[in-house]
Order: structure tokens, then C-alpha cells, then sequence
């Protein structure tokens, strides 16, 4: 055990930190609160600058572009992108799931074809997981692709698809053999959002905007050459996308909670209770000290979860708790955020008497998210209910 | 950086697990835990042997010299087997205070024997109050004799010699001393004796004013930490296991989501405050400037997680939780002693609150 940065990853940190002091965007915070309809060829623009840099796809191995960063190599560079409070990049799916997912299961042809443009943020990549009827079931899935000559005709739907509104690609998991089990049944496919037959619709979330879009596929035709992987393998093809979800959101989450509970704290000191500073409230201070150290906590974890995935060479199912730890932390926090705000936490974006524009309002609601996206809490802990504890299956 | 244990580490962890498993195996700490000090002089010898009573201190005294991420493994293995007896009490607490606060020559005389696991040693810290706040100690020398009662003293009807934290320094008193007076207390840690010291006109030999003390108590905070998560892990365990073979309604309990989700949470607080103690003895070993913060965030979340645990353990075992013979109430009860020793769940909180919140005056409390 030795939590001290290595020769490696101290001259990692260094350059990437002299890097974004040349590049970082100044004027970041004029776009920051725009809607990202409006940000989006910003946040493509600052993409295409980083991997000007080399740096949008770190992780990647570097014939694809990247620097074949190790994990803790790429938890710095979360880290350092969230302390100099860098803009997202308009393409996280592609860099963050897909790209990592063809570059392991796609031909060369796929590789020459679609991985450049993930890199330069040309074009955006979108998810096709999730429908109506399979949510926590995904290998349920009815979305159906039949064959015909050389193309497959794919017809069904879609829901909580991110940039499905931008997305010139889509990862799709459809349904290539109905007699098959479920989970053997399926293949990803690559789908050119323009393909005849696609419609995107927005769908409107609880905090009242539209994050997610639905999809409706009516008789697209898809040539078999986008087949991802194997036909009717599409299951293994989808794990692996959803594992590099769950490794690759939580290195960054730390310093992102980090800056939200100092501003509360910060909040807190200005805010009166009972005819004292909230600060100095003993009720407030026990939750606010919980909180901090939950915060701390789910570093540690991430950090143990990093050194043995490295050790093992691949993310096991022990990253759920990190998914249940920090989803269930952040709702845990906005509710304490609340308290200390009182009737002024309501306030929404807007409202001229708002506390940080709305942020907290937002908070409390996006974040009832949190335990649902990216696989469900109840599903985090039969994963490790099973396949860590090795008790036997209950569905 | 690298949060994953090294080769020897792995091996100081496995090793010390098979030697608790082989020698404190339950039957045995459950014999011992119905004696009047839980004390075994042939189980003490064995430990010596295995170096681990003088596992932290320096070779010169005859320590091994290891660091406080490898005292975290020993206690969470102890913790795991449940090891009964003045352990905690002679090397990681008594042995603690010596290493940090005694000159060289009060080394030699007190410390050195404990590594050579001559005797038997133990803090007494608590008084009336039973506030670990160290400001809140009344107890006072006068012309090098103590008089008046300390409470909540681990292991003091087996000690040789007491360490006694007083408001003007620090003392060791033999326990043979005149106008000494041990008397038991019946705790719920029935592997974890407690005792009632009074001195009165007990003489005392003063070794060290207080100062350091604080930087010793979070070394044995953390090693009970330590200790929670080795009990924790054992309770999950038994639980897992019982879930498997239990059956009701034709299946394993464990098929079902009410009780699976239960391990499920059970294994999240267990791994969680592992990750705590780790990084805890890490900040302590490396003299980190966040390692008294790293010390409470551990203690804290480990008592609250420890006292979670035993209660999803328990549930989960139905009835059979609720009997004598199975050992998971064993484990609970240890759990709560070591909830309210060196600061509970509250007192951790308060203190990281200090640090956190008010960075103005900084100061932390010290357990």
C-alpha cells in the first residue's frame, strides 16, 4: 500500500496540468448555464482542442489516439479536470463507452471507420439500451432486427437514450433470434441516426427538462457490416459497456461532491439557526461531518477498487457498491443541503430570491435519479447479492 | 499510487488469520470469555512468538518495527477471531502511549518488556464522567501519589503495571502498589474486560507531561476500527453461510431479496470501513496532515457500520440470532463496547466537524 503518486504518474499530472494551463477555455463561464442545445459546438470545439493535446481518450491504447493511461493515471486526470472546473466534452458516451467497447470488439474496418471521429467529436454517439418493457431486464429486450439479404430491418423502441437528440451514431442492442434464451438472443448494432425510420423525441424528466430522448425505429435498415462483435453475442458486447460505465463515472465524482459540500458549508455560515450561524448548529454540524466523511469514503473506495481492478486486469462485480455508495450518498446530501437552506432550498432557477440560481432546487430533484440510472440500486445489490456473495439467484 | 496491500502485507494478514484460526478458534475464546481476564499465558507466549505483541515499536526495544497499515491487518484479523484478552489493552494501547510519550530509559523499563510479552499493561483514561474529551480529566498527582478512581479500564485485573492519564502528566503505576484497589465491572463484551481502578495515596512514577498523547490514542482508535471491520467480515460471513443452507418455504432465505439485499448492505458498510482503516493507518504510518481526520472518519463510520452489521446479522438469522450459542451476538456485543470506546460515532463527528467546518481555529479535539 502506498497512496503516493508514482514517478509515472507525478510526470502524468504535470503535463496534463501545464497543458490545461495553456488550453483551459476562459469564457467557460458565459456558456456554463446556456442550454446545451446552445453550449454543444463549444463543448465539441474544447473536445477536438483536448485531443489536440492527446488527451480527450486518455485511456485508450495509443494506437486508437489515446495514452494507454492506467486507471490511476486516468483518476488524475478527473481529478484535474474537475480542480480547474474544465467544461465537459461534447462526446462522453463515445470517449467514455462505445469508442472503448469497438475498439475491443470491432474489426479494423469499424475501428478505421468510426474511432477518429469519436476523437474529434465529428460525430456523437448515443446508447439504444433501455425500452419501455426493459429497464432492469435489459436482456429482455424487444427491439427486433430481421434479416434481409445483406441488411438487417430493425423496428421497436427506445427510452433514457443521453444525447440521443445530437447522436449521429447509436449503439444498439436489438433482438436477433426470438427463439433463442434471452440473454442469447441479442446483437449490438451500429445505427446511422439519419438511417430512414429513426425519430427522436424528447423526453421530459422530473426537474422538468429533457436530458433523454425516446427512440422509435421504424423499418431502418442497417447493413450487417455494423454488426458489433458476434451476431446473437450482443449481451457479452453490452456488459462490457455497462462495466466501463460503472468504472470510469466514479473517479470523477469525488471532487465534483467535494466542491458542493465546501459551498454548503460556505452556505451554512451565513445562514442563521435558532439565532446562530447553521455552522455552528450541533444538529448541522453531525450531518454536514457524515456527509464530509462519506465523501472521503467513497475515494477510499474507489481508490482500493482501482489498485484491484488493476491487480485483476478487469472491473468485477465488486463495483457495485461504488454505484450504490455514491447515488445513494448524493441524495443523502441534497436532503441535507435542504435542511440547512429551509424554505429558500424550493426556490428554483429563475426565482430572484434563489440560492445559487436554483442549484440546490436541481440538486435535490436530478439526483431521486441517481439510485435509478446506470443500473437500478436493487439490482447493484443482487449483483453483489449473487456474483460477490455467492448467494444464490432471486429473479 | 497503489491502495492494494503488498506481497508481505497480504502475508502478514493470512498468516495472522490462520494463527487466530488455529489458536483462538471460537470453543476457545468462548472459554476464555468466562474466566474473570479472558487472559491465557500459553495463547500470550504464542503471540509473542509471532512478534505481534511488539508488531509498532522499534527494534531497539525488541519491537519488530512494522507500520500502523500492518497493525490496522493484525487487529482486523484479531477482530475477526475475536481474540479475548489484554492485547488491545497491553501492545496497541499501553504500548502506544509508551512508544509516543516515554523517554528512552522509561522505554527500556516498560516497553521493552511488553515486546518481549513479559507482562501485561493497559490506559486507564475515563473517569466518573466518562467523557473522552482529555480536558475533562480531573485526576491530579500530588508529591508523586495519585488518589481517586478511574473507570472503563480495559484488562487492569490482568495488568502488571498501569498507565494512568492524569490532568498535570502521565504515570505508571505497579499493580502491586499500595492503596490500589481493582475491581471488576460487567460489561456486555464479556471478551473484553472492563475494571474500576482507585488510588488512593498510590504511589506513582511520572513518565512524560501529556503531550504525544493524542497521536498515540489514534493509533489505538484506528486498531479498534481495525478490529470492527475483522468482526464485521466474520459476521457477514456466518450470515452469507447461514442464508445458504437455511431454508424456508422450500428455498435458501438467501434467495430471497429481503434478505439477500440485507448481505448485499451488509458487505457495502464491511468494505467501506475497510477502505477507511487502510487509508487510516496509511495517514497515521506517513504522518499525513489529515491523518486525525482519517482516524475519526474511520472510527466513526466503522461504529456505525459495526452496530448496522450485527443487527442485519442477527435479523437474518431469526431466531437462531437470538440464541447464546451462536457467536454473532458475541460480535455485537463487542461491537457496542468498541462503539463508545475512544469516542463514539457522535464524538467523531464532532471533531471531523471542527476540522472541517471551523478551519479558522483549526484545533482539533483529541480523543
Amino acid at each position: 500500500m502506498d497512496l503516493n503518486l508514482t514517478a509515472e504518474e507525478s510526470a502524468f499530472r504535470d503535463e496534463l496540468r501545464e497543458w490545461l494551463a495553456s488550453n483551459i477555455p476562459k469564457d467557460w463561464d458565459e456558456w456554463r448555464e446556456k442550454p446545451i442545445e446552445e453550449s454543444f459546438p463549444y463543448l465539441r470545439a474544447w473536445q477536438r482542442k483536448l485531443q489536440e493535446g492527446r488527451w480527450a481518450a486518455a485511456s485508450w491504447p495509443k494506437e486508437y489516439g489515446g495514452r494507454s493511461a492506467t486507471l490511476m493515471q486516468q483518476a488524475i486526470f478527473w481529478e484535474e479536470m474537475a480542480r480547474v472546473e474544465a467544461p465537459p466534452m461534447a462526446n462522453s458516451l463515445g470517449l467514455g463507452l462505445i469508442g472503448p467497447t469497438i475498439i475491443a470488439y470491432g474489426t479494423e474496418a469499424q475501428k478505421k471507420r468510426y474511432i477518429p471521429k469519436i476523437l474529434s467529436a465529428e460525430e456523437i454517439w448515443c446508447q439504444g439500451f433501455s425500452e419501455p418493457n426493459a429497464g432492469s431486464d435489459l436482456a429482455g429486450l424487444q427491439t427486433e432486427a430481421r434479416l434481409d439479404g445483406d441488411h438487417y430491418i430493425v423496428n421497436g423502441q427506445k427510452v433514457w437514450t443521453s444525447y440521443g437528440w445530437v447522436g449521429d451514431w447509436c449503439e444498439l442492442v436489438v433482438r436477433t433470434d426470438a427463439t433463442a434464451a434471452k440473454h442469447k438472443g441479442l446483437t449490438v448494432l451500429l445505427v446511422d441516426m439519419k438511417s430512414p425510420g429513426v425519430e427522436v423525441r424528447p423526453l421530459r424528466q422530473m426537474t422538468g427538462e429533457s436530458e433523454f430522448n425516446e427512440l422509435f425505429f421504424r423499418d431502418v435498415r442497417v447493413p450487417v457490416e455494423n454488426i458489433l462483435g458476434k451476431v446473437n453475442d450482443g449481451w457479452n458486447v453490452a456488459i462490457s459497456t455497462l462495466m466501463y460505465e460503472r468504472g470510469s463515472y466514479g473517479a470523477r465524482l469525488h471532487l465534483i461532491f467535494k466542491r458542493y459540500i465546501t459551498r454548503l458549508i460556505e452556505l451554512s455560515r451565513t445562514i442563521q439557526r435558532n439565532g446562530r450561524p447553521a455552522s455552528e448548529d450541533p444538529v448541522i454540524r453531525q450531518k454536514l461531518a457524515q456527509c464530509s466523511a462519506e465523501i472521503e469514503i467513497m475515494r477510499f473506495n474507489q481508490m482500493r477498487a482501482f489498485s484491484r481492478i488493476t491487480a485483476a486486469g478487469v472491473p468485477g462485480p465488486e463495483g457495485s457498491i461504488q454505484k450504490i455508495f455514491w447515488s445513494e450518498l448524493n441524495q443523502r446530501f441534497q436532503q441535507i443541503a435542504q435542511e440547512i437552506l429551509g424554505p429558500y432550498g424550493q426556490l428554483m432557477a429563475g426565482d430572484s430570491h434563489a440560492i445559487d440560481k436554483g442549484l440546490w432546487s436541481y440538486g435535490y430533484l436530478r439526483t431521486r435519479g441517481n439510485t435509478i440510472e446506470a443500473g437500478t440500486s436493487e439490482v447493484q445489490r443482487n449483483i453483489i447479492g449473487h456474483f460477490v456473495l455467492g448467494l444464490p439467484r432471486s429473479y | 499510487m497503489q491502495f492494494g496491500l503488498s506481497e508481505s502485507q497480504e502475508f502478514l494478514k493470512d498468516s495472522a488469520r490462520k494463527f487466530f484460526a488455529g489458536e483462538c478458534p471460537s470453543a476457545e475464546m468462548r472459554r476464555l470469555m468466562e474466566t474473570d481476564t479472558a487472559y491465557d499465558a500459553s495463547l500470550w507466549s504464542k503471540l509473542t512468538d509471532q512478534g505481534y505483541t511488539g508488531i509498532i515499536f522499534p527494534e531497539e526495544y525488541g519491537g519488530v518495527g512494522l507500520g500502523k497499515v500492518e497493525l490496522m491487518l493484525l487487529m482486523e484479523e484479531a477482530g475477526r477471531a475475536l481474540l479475548p484478552g489484554p492485547f488491545f489493552s497491553t501492545v496497541v494501547l499501553a504500548g502506544s502511549v509508551l512508544d509516543a510519550v516515554a523517554t528512552p530509559a522509561h522505554k527500556t523499563k516498560y516497553l521493552a518488556p511488553i515486546c518481549r510479552g513479559e507482562v501485561r499493561a493497559t490506559v486507564a483514561i475515563l473517569e466518573a464522567s466518562a467523557n473522552w474529551n482529555l480536558r475533562d480529566i480531573q485526576l491530579r498527582a500530588t508529591h508523586g501519589k495519585l488518589t481517586g478512581k478511574k473507570f472503563f479500564v480495559s484488562d487492569a485485573g490482568i495488568a502488571d503495571f498501569l498507565i494512568v492519564v492524569a490532568r498535570d502528566g502521565v504515570f505508571v503505576v505497579n499493580s502491586k502498589a499500595r492503596g490500589l484497589k481493582i475491581s471488576p465491572m460487567s460489561g456486555m463484551d464479556l471478551t473484553r474486560k472492563l475494571f474500576v481502578v482507585e488510588f488512593s495515596n498510590t504511589p506513582a512514577e511520572q513518565i512524560s507531561t501529556s503531550s504525544g498523547l493524542a497521536h498515540a490514542f489514534d493509533i489505538a482508535t484506528a486498531a479498534l476500527a481495525a478490529e470492527l471491520v475483522g468482526g464485521m467480515q466474520r459476521t457477514l460471513d456466518i450470515t452469507v453461510e447461514y442464508a445458504k443452507t437455511r431454508k424456508q418455504f422450500g428455498k435458501p432465505i438467501g434467495m430471497f431479496q429481503a434478505v439477500q439485499h440485507q448481505c448485499a448492505d451488509m458487505y457495502l458498510e464491511t468494505e467501506s470501513s475497510r477502505s477507511a482503516v487502510y487509508y487510516a493507518g496509511w495517514a497515521l504510518e506517513e504522518n499525513s496532515p489529515d491523518a486525525a481526520t482519517a482516524v475519526s472518519i474511520a472510527k466513526m463510520y466503522a461504529s456505525d457500520a459495526a452496530r448496522t452489521v450485527g443487527n442485519r446479522g442477527i435479523q437474518i438469522h431469526g431466531g437462531m440470532g437470538f440464541t447464546w450459542e451462536n457467536d454473532v451476538h458475541l460480535y455485537y456485543r463487542r461491537a457496542k463496547a468498541s462503539e463508545t470506546a475512544f469516542g463514539d460515532a457522535t464524538f467523531h463527528r464532532e471533531r471531523i466537524a471542527s476540522i472541517v467546518i471551523d478551519p479558522a481555529t483549526g484545533s482539533a479535539t483529541s480523543a
